[in-house]
């Protein structure tokens, strides 16, 4: 195989690694949103923990994202 | 199409003799485009609370009202996490976090967006965890190892917790850096792909044929384009506030440490 495009290849497998950040966030929204229709007074205070739950999980995303990058321009 | 890419490179603006430092080498001082919307992003804020606390009374204007709401919305934030010893970390929390917010918005509104550079980014983590690291040493001392041992868990475990508690501490800053990073980078992305959909579906459209559907299609991307728009204004905001929040996570870490409160 041209090396050139198992390079495009290579970058389209590291992208995979974001089904699981995608999943994760989802799992965490819904969680947050059973929760609060369940008690929606406590809702609003917990708004800074969905924030960072969702934003730890992305970045696991996010590096699956820079791998894809890196593979690509380097 | 055009190149996506393009956005992010550094060009510079004026040529500055580059300076040379003992030990690191010639670092070229030049100002750059990345420098000028960094410039821009401080001026902004500056101008911000000049203008909103310009006539500070009392019983609040309505301009002040805008500053005084985002200023006690850090506020509520770095108390809720830290408790009252974190009133002092206040001025870093709100500095960084205006800033950045500044950049993420001035990115949307003009060319290039300085978070979209890992330079920029990486500077910011590094400065947070120096933070947590000196003030967590200047404070606890030798107890610091405290941050990699958890209580209350058979020594056993010990064995396997500590490696783990270690390496992901030595990840924060760089997931730091990468997530506001790899967010600006990909919402960036994604909307000049999509805004080059238009001009070449449009392109192939104009040739006649079969493929004068092309116009739905390139219809639809232009519509892709002002939604992608609007939720980048949503992860402007939300990176700048998730950046601030993991701050004050780990300094809450060092400035609370063995003590949940």
């Amino acid at each position: 195989m041209d090396a050139e495009a198992a390079k495009y290849i290579g970058a389209g497998l590291a992208t995979l690694g974001m089904i699981g950040a995608g999943v994760g966030v989802g799992t965490i929204f819904g969680h947050f949103l059973a929760g609060a229709t369940r008690n929606p007074s406590a809702a609003g205070g917990q708004f800074t923990n969905l924030i960072l739950g969702a934003a730890l999980t992305e970045a696991l995303g996010i590096l699956a994202f820079v791998l894809g990058l890196l593979i690509l321009f380097s | 199409m055009a190149d996506p890419m393009h956005q992010f490179e550094i060009q510079k603006v004026v040529d500055l003799p580059s300076f040379t430092l003992p030990g690191v080498g010639a670092i070229d001082m030049s100002i750059t485009n990345s420098t000028v919307a960094m410039l821009a992003a401080a001026t902004l804020v500056i101008l911000f609370f000049a203008v909103t606390t310009a006539k500070a009374a009392v019983v609040p204007g309505r301009l002040q009202v805008i500053g005084e709401g985002v200023f006690s919305y850090i506020d509520d934030l770095v108390v809720g996490i830290i408790g009252h010893e974190g009133r002092k970390f206040f001025p870093y929390i709100f500095t960084v976090f205006m800033f950045i917010l500044a950049m993420n918005m001035l990115g949307l509104f003009l060319v290039f967006t300085a978070t979209s550079q890992l330079a920029v980014t990486a500077s910011l983590a590094v400065m947070t965890i120096l933070i947590v690291i000196i003030y967590g040493v200047m404070r606890n001392g030798a107890n610091m190892y405290k941050l990699f041992v958890p209580s209350g868990i058979p020594w056993y475990m010990l064995i396997l917790v500590t490696p783990i508690e270690i390496l992901s501490f030595l990840l924060r800053p760089v997931t730091l850096a990468l997530r506001l990073f790899g967010n600006m980078l990909g919402g960036h992305v994604a909307l000049k792909v999509f805004a080059g959909f238009v001009v070449s579906l449009g392109a192939l459209a104009a040739t006649g044929g079969v493929a004068t559907l092309g116009y739905v299609a390139a219809a639809l991307s232009l519509g892709g384009v002002v939604a992608l728009t609007a939720l980048e204004f949503l992860v402007a905001f939300l990176q700048a506030f998730v950046f601030a929040v993991l701050a004050c996570v780990y300094l809450n870490d060092v400035v609370n440490l063995g003590h949940h409160h």
